[in-house]
């Protein structure tokens, strides 16, 4: 069973409470976009086995979106934090790799 | 001709059930959604509606028969007197006027009910995926019991529950069966 502290009102949901909204920090192409960056936008999505951000929205709660930094193939949890960022915040990413030494966003070989 | 008007009922109109629980159905209630944030009125504005401090974060503060529940970061439910609802809006639209916010009367679309006796606890625990362990005085839960949505709150030596009036009758059925005389955990 995952639990996932929601951000917003601080409940530890279990995931009966909550409503997956998938891959986290995506970029909306639009209007004027190429058609490779609007089939990439909505349909190309990551499957890690391993470190991976989604999307959950607290539904049976405060019913606020919020994203979470979790293991798919462990289901360990990183941590969670409030949707209004365009990428995992510092704090969260040293969590990561605090659990994973190696581990970088851009799966790039650290500095 | 006036037509007459017809006195407020409550979702089941009282209905109540005596298991190892007492389970009633309670109200009508006054009910109004708040939604507004960061609006510096805001203190003050439920005060004089429910006479009680804004809550912070997951808590419901009780004053008689006023409240006032944090349902979100931009979410207040208050809780009053059935018939001064109309009133109660119209001073949270004075005390907000030109402030973001939405005041809405929502007594007629929720239903609340009251479990109580020792075991009240043991009646919620098989219904809906909460700590009640960890459930402190004075706070506010969102949850689900069982399929549908709901608010609960410990008070007066029992707990309080709301959800919607369009599933009161499930949620007496879930309450009923889930204090069925034998069913204590
Ligand atoms: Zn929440």
């Amino acid at each position: 069973m995952l639990i996932l502290e929601c951000p917003y009102c601080g409940v530890k949901a279990e995931e009966t409470e909550l409503s997956p909204g998938y891959e986290a920090h995506l970029k909306r192409f639009g209007p004027g976009s190429s058609p490779e960056e609007f089939e990439a936008y909505m349909f190309a999505r990551k499957n890690p086995k391993g470190v991976h951000f989604e999307r959950w929205r607290h539904t049976y709660g405060c019913g606020k979106w919020f994203l979470a930094a979790r293991c798919t193939a462990t289901l360990e949890v990183f941590g969670t934090y409030p949707a209004q960022v365009s990428e995992p915040p510092a704090d969260i990413i040293a969590k990561i790799q605090a659990r994973r030494p190696g581990w970088t966003p851009d799966g790039k070989a650290p500095k | 001709m006036s037509e007459p008007v017809s006195a407020p009922v409550s979702a089941l109109n009282g209905a109540s059930f005596q298991g190892f629980a007492t389970i009633r159905e309670i109200g009508p209630l006054g009910m109004i959604t708040l939604r507004a944030k960061g609006v510096k009125a805001l203190d003050k504005a439920v005060k004089a509606v429910t006479g009680t401090k804004l809550p912070v974060q997951r808590r419901i503060e009780i004053k008689g028969d006023r409240a006032c529940g944090w349902m979100s970061p931009d979410e207040y439910l208050l809780i009053l007197p059935y018939p001064e609802v109309a009133e109660a809006l119209a001073k949270l639209a004075k005390a907000l006027a030109g402030e973001h916010h939405l005041a809405v009367d929502v007594s007629d679309a929720r239903a609340i009910f009251r479990i109580e006796g020792d075991k009240a606890a043991d009646v919620l625990r098989k219904l809906s995926p909460v700590d009640f362990e960890r459930l402190e005085p004075g706070e506010l839960r969102r949850s689900r019991a069982a399929q549908v949505a709901a608010a609960l709150w410990a008070q007066d030596g029992g707990f309080t529950l709301v959800c919607f009036r369009s599933v009161a009758g499930y949620v007496m059925g879930l309450l009923t069966h889930s204090a069925q005389p034998g069913s204590e955990l």
